[in-house]
C-alpha cells in the first residue's frame, strides 16, 4: 500500500534577479549615451596621441648586429655550427633534441607538439647563406673541406674554436691562439662579412627561395641566439626578470593587462623552474577558466556579498530601501 | 497589415519565423531602451559603453593603418600619428574594460540567468588580450622582435607554437587584422545583445517575489 504525504509543493526555485523589474524607472537614452561616449573616447585618444605619441624603436638588423657586436655575432655563428646554440638544442617545434622541451607536470606538451618547423642551425643559419656567396675561392674551399669532413670532425673543429673564442680577450677572433679549427674560422668570418654587408638579412627568411617573404622565424631565432638582442632589451627594461613581458620600449604603458602573467615569472617556483613557461601558461589558462566560470563556483561567486562594493555602487538604491 | 501579408504568404516562411523569434527574444524597446530601472544610476555603468566606444575607435584607427599597409607608419608622420591613435585607443579600451569587468564582478552581475553574459565578457577580454598581443608582434620594430622571440617560448612550451607561430609576421598580421578582431567583434555584439535581452542585473537583496534562499547562489 502506498501512502502519500499531504504537503505543499515547494515553489520552483527561481532567482529574484531573473524576474522583471517591478520597481521605479528612470529616463534613459542609449543612443545618446553611445554617441557621447564615442566623442569622449575620441577626444581622450586624440589628446593622448598628440601628447605622448607612440614608440617605434628601429628593428635590429643582422647587419647592425654584425657591425655593433662582431665578436658576439661570430660566437653565435660558431654555436650554430657546433650545435650549442639555444635554437640547436631547443627541441620542438624546431629540432629533434632528446629530452628537450618543457612539461606541464607529467605532460610533455612541447614534445607532443612535434617538430613542425624544423631548423638545422648549421645549414640554415651558416652554411646555406654562405653557399650563395659567389666568387670567393677561399670560402668555396672552406665549404668543401667542411662538407667532406665527418660530423664528428666538423663538430670537433667548431667546438674547439668556440672554446678558444670564449677564452680570448673580449671574444675577439683576432686574439684566438692557433689551433686546429679546420675551416670554421673562415666560415664564421665570411658569415660576418656577409652580415656586415647586409647580405644576410634577406638570406635567412624562411621563403628565401621565393621573391616574397613574410615568415621571419629563422632570422629571429638566429638573432635571439646571440647576446646582442638580449643586451639591448635589458637596457630597455624588457627582460623577463624586469617585468619585461608587459613593457614596451620607452616610457609607455605597454601591455599592462599582462601584469598577472608577468608576475608569476618574478616568484618561485616559476622563476627558477625549467618548465616556467608551461607552468605559467597552464596556471593562467586555469585562472582564466575560473574567471569565466565564477557564476558556477561556490565561494567565488559569493565574494561580492562578502566584500560589499555593491553597497557603494547601488548606494542610492539602498538608501531609499532603508528609509522608514 | 503585417499580419494580413504574413497570412497570405503562409506566415513568411523561415524569414517570418526568424523575425518573430528575434522580436520575441529582444523586442525593439528592449534593444534600444529609453528607460532603465532606477537603480541604474552609478558611474560604474558608464564603463561598459566606454569600452564599446573605445573598441570602435580601435577598429577605425586600425582600418586606417590597414588602408596604407603594414609598414606605412614607419615612414610617414601621418602614419605614425594614426599608429598613436591606435595605441592609445587600445590602452583606453583595456582600461575601461578592466574597470567594467571588476565592477560587474562586485555586482555579481551573473545573477538571474546572466551567466552567459558574464562568460562572453570574460572570453572577449581574453580574446582582446590575444588581439593586442598580435598587434605588438606586427609592428615590425624592436618591440616586435623582442616580444616575438620571448613569447615563442610560452607558446612552444604548451605545444602550439608551430600552429600559432609568433615569429611568422605574415601569419600574425592576418590574425591581428582579421581573425581575432572578428572573434572579439562577434563576442562584443553577443555580449551587448545578452545585456539588452536580460536587462541590467538588480541590486543584491532587491526585494521581489522569489525564494530569498536562491539569491546568492543563482
Amino acid at each position: 500500500m502506498t501512502t502519500t504525504t499531504d504537503r505543499p509543493v515547494a515553489p520552483r526555485r527561481r532567482s529574484r534577479a531573473a524576474e522583471p523589474w517591478a520597481g521605479p524607472w528612470r529616463r534613459y537614452d542609449i543612443v545618446k549615451e553611445f554617441v557621447v561616449a564615442s566623442v569622449v573616447v575620441a577626444v581622450l585618444t586624440l589628446v593622448l596621441a598628440v601628447v605622448f605619441s607612440s614608440p617605434d624603436e628601429k628593428p635590429i638588423t643582422l647587419q647592425a648586429w654584425a657591425k655593433a657586436a662582431p665578436n658576439d655575432f661570430v660566437a653565435t655563428a660558431v654555436s650554430e655550427l657546433d650545435g650549442q646554440s639555444g635554437t640547436a638544442n631547443y627541441g620542438a617545434p624546431y629540432t629533434n633534441t632528446p629530452d628537450a622541451g618543457q612539461k606541464l607536470g607529467p605532460l610533455p606538451l612541447q614534445r607532443w607538439g612535434g617538430v613542425r618547423a624544423p631548423v638545422d642551425t648549421a645549414t640554415d643559419f651558416v652554411l646555406g647563406p654562405l653557399r650563395a656567396v659567389p666568387h670567393d675561392p677561399a670560402l668555396t674551399a672552406a665549404l668543401t673541406t667542411y662538407a667532406a669532413a665527418t660530423p664528428d670532425r666538423q663538430n670537433g673543429w667548431a667546438s674547439t674554436y668556440a672554446d678558444a673564442l670564449s677564452k680570448a680577450p673580449d671574444g675577439d677572433p683576432a686574439k684566438v691562439p692557433a689551433d686546429d679549427y679546420g675551416p670554421v674560422p673562415t666560415l664564421a668570418g665570411r658569415l660576418l662579412d656577409l652580415a656586415t654587408s647586409g647580405g644576410l638579412d634577406g638570406a635567412l627568411t624562411s621563403e628565401h627561395t621565393q621573391f616574397y617573404a613574410s615568415d621571419y622565424t629563422k632570422p629571429l631565432l638566429f638573432l635571439a641566439d646571440g647576446s646582442y638582442l638580449k643586451d639591448q632589451a635589458r637596457a630597455q627594461h624588457l627582460a623577463g626578470d624586469q617585468w619585461g613581458m608587459m613593457n614596451e620600449t620607452g616610457n609607455y604603458p605597454g601591455q599592462a593587462w599582462l601584469w598577472l602573467y608577468t608576475f608569476w615569472y618574478q616568484i618561485k617556483p616559476f622563476s627558477s623552474s625549467d618548465n616556467a613557461d608551461a607552468l605559467v601558461w597552464g596556471l593562467m589558462a586555469l585562472l582564466s577558466l575560473l574567471l569565466a566560470l565564477v557564476p558556477f563556483i561556490p565561494g567565488l561567486r559569493s565574494i561580492p556579498r562578502i566584500i560589499p562594493v555593491h553597497r557603494l555602487i547601488w548606494r542610492g538604491y539602498y538608501r531609499t530601501q532603508n528609509r522608514p | 497589415m503585417t499580419g494580413q501579408v504574413e497570412d497570405s504568404f503562409g506566415g513568411g516562411g523561415w524569414t517570418g519565423a526568424l523575425r518573430r523569434r528575434a522580436v520575441a527574444v529582444l523586442p525593439p524597446e528592449q534593444l534600444l531602451p529609453d528607460r532603465q530601472p532606477a537603480y541604474v544610476s552609478s558611474w560604474i555603468y558608464v564603463f561598459g559603453v566606454l569600452t564599446v566606444a573605445a573598441f570602435g575607435w580601435v577598429l577605425v584607427s586600425g582600418a586606417w593603418l590597414a588602408l596604407a599597409g603594414a609598414a606605412w607608419w614607419h615612414s610617414s608622420t601621418v602614419g605614425h600619428f594614426v599608429n598613436s591613435l591606435h595605441l592609445w585607443s587600445v590602452e583606453l579600451f583595456f582600461f575601461f574594460m578592466v574597470i567594467h569587468l571588476w565592477g560587474k564582478f562586485f555586482m555579481a552581475a551573473w545573477r538571474g540567468r546572466r551567466a552567459l553574459t558574464w562568460i562572453t565578457g570574460v572570453v572577449a577580454f581574453v580574446a582582446s588580450i590575444g588581439t593586442a598581443f598580435t598587434g605588438y608582434l606586427v609592428q615590425q620594430n624592436f618591440d616586435s622582435q623582442w616580444i616575438a622571440t620571448q613569447a615563442k617560448d610560452g607558446l612552444n612550451s604548451v605545444g602550439v607554437g608551430a600552429w600559432f607561430n609568433v615569429l611568422n609576421t605574415g601569419q600574425m598580421l592576418l590574425w591581428h587584422v582579421l581573425l581575432l578582431p572578428l572573434v572579439v567583434g562577434v563576442l562584443v555584439v553577443l555580449h551587448v545583445l545578452l545585456v539588452r535581452s536580460r536587462g541590467v542585473v538588480p541590486p543584491l537583496d532587491a526585494p521581489a517575489t522569489g525564494d530569498p534562499a536562491t539569491e546568492v547562489s543563482s
